[in-house]
């Protein structure tokens, strides 16, 4: 595509979403008011779901298909940069890394706070559809949390304890199981993402229907999908070096 | 809009400055973080808890380390 061209479809883009955008800006309720035409229908059609966690509801039941976009735009993302960050031909990977001098507060700290953070992180993915959180933010949260292991001051444990080609598996998973519970809501209830299963009572650990379920499948592609990413820049950071 | 919601958007203003008047990228990865912890301040006033979570998550731990690690990556080329 020429330099002109890329111009023209951007000018086009770009006065698209401008209009639209401020045709949609002039006519949306005061910011801080009390007019909400959203709430008043997404919070009762959550509460009719059992899902006291409204945004969990909207984003996994009644925006489902949304959040499957989202999802497949981090696992492309994710294939994207490893793919970019691989070690090149005239790269090679070096096996014993020199670990910089840490202070032992610091390893003290990152120790204790390591399992903390995977309990948090566990529970935020556990809990997505009762509190805030869910699948996205618990998983960013266990995937930042195994990397204290490398703050702690240890990446030979870090890579000792982490599997890669697992974690490309589970990416791969999470990301199906989310199109899986997606066809079996069309196969169970005719819709694509019908949320299908019994809601339960409200407030209880397994209530809301498949809202959890996609929490977990997301919770897993995310945590999984961080930490490839992650991979990816620490080794190169500290062990791929051009070959000379 | 309320006191403290009003008291939130002038930290993310300042913050926001504060990273764009940083001049080198490694310095710039810490301000960026604290940039990100004052949105996540602003997110918490006007009820958002959700997006909090995910800003906190995102944007004070994942992208600044990203910024660190490529800056390294980048330093021990040229040397």
């Amino acid at each position: 595509m020429s330099r002109r061209l890329r111009l023209v479809v951007f000018g086009l883009g770009v006065s698209g979403i401008g209009v639209v955008f401020v045709l949609a800006a002039l006519l949306i309720p005061r910011f801080g008011g009390g007019d909400h035409p959203y709430r008043d229908l997404a919070v009762p059609a959550a509460v009719a779901r059992s899902a006291p966690n409204v945004v969990s509801a909207l984003n996994f039941d009644q925006r489902a298909l949304d959040t499957l976009g989202e999802e497949t735009i981090l696992l492309a993302s994710v294939v994207g940069a490893a793919a970019l960050l691989r070690p090149t031909t005239s790269e090679h990977e070096r096996s014993i890394v020199a670990e910089d001098r840490i202070l032992s507060a610091t390893t003290l700290l990152g120790y204790l706070l390591l399992p903390v953070t995977l309990l948090v992180g566990l529970d935020v993915v556990a809990h997505g559809h009762l509190t805030p959180g869910g699948g996205f933010q618990g998983g960013v949260v266990l995937a930042t949390g195994l990397h204290l292991l490398y703050v702690a001051g240890s990446y030979s444990t870090l890579v000792r304890l982490r599997p890669l080609t697992w974690y490309g598996i589970a990416e791969a998973l999470g990301a199906g199981a989310f199109a899986v519970l997606g066809v079996s809501g069309l196969v169970a209830a005719g819709g694509f993402l019908v949320n299908m299963l019994p809601y339960g009572r409200f407030g209880d650990l397994f209530s809301a229907g498949t809202v959890p379920l996609l929490n977990l499948a997301v919770g897993c592609e995310v945590a999984s999908g961080v930490i490839v990413l992650l991979a990816q820049f620490l080794a190169q950071a500290l062990t791929v070096r051009a070959t000379r | 809009m309320n006191m403290l919601v009003m008291l939130g958007f002038a930290l993310v203003a300042a913050m926001g400055t504060a990273v764009v008047f940083t001049g080198e990228p490694e310095r710039q990865a810490v301000t960026l973080s604290a940039y990100g912890l004052s949105l996540t301040v602003l997110f918490i006033l006007v009820q958002a808890p959700d997006v909090a979570l995910s800003q906190v998550a995102v944007g004070t731990a994942v992208v600044p380390l990203m910024v660190m690690l490529a800056v390294r990556k980048v330093r021990g080329r040229r040397e």
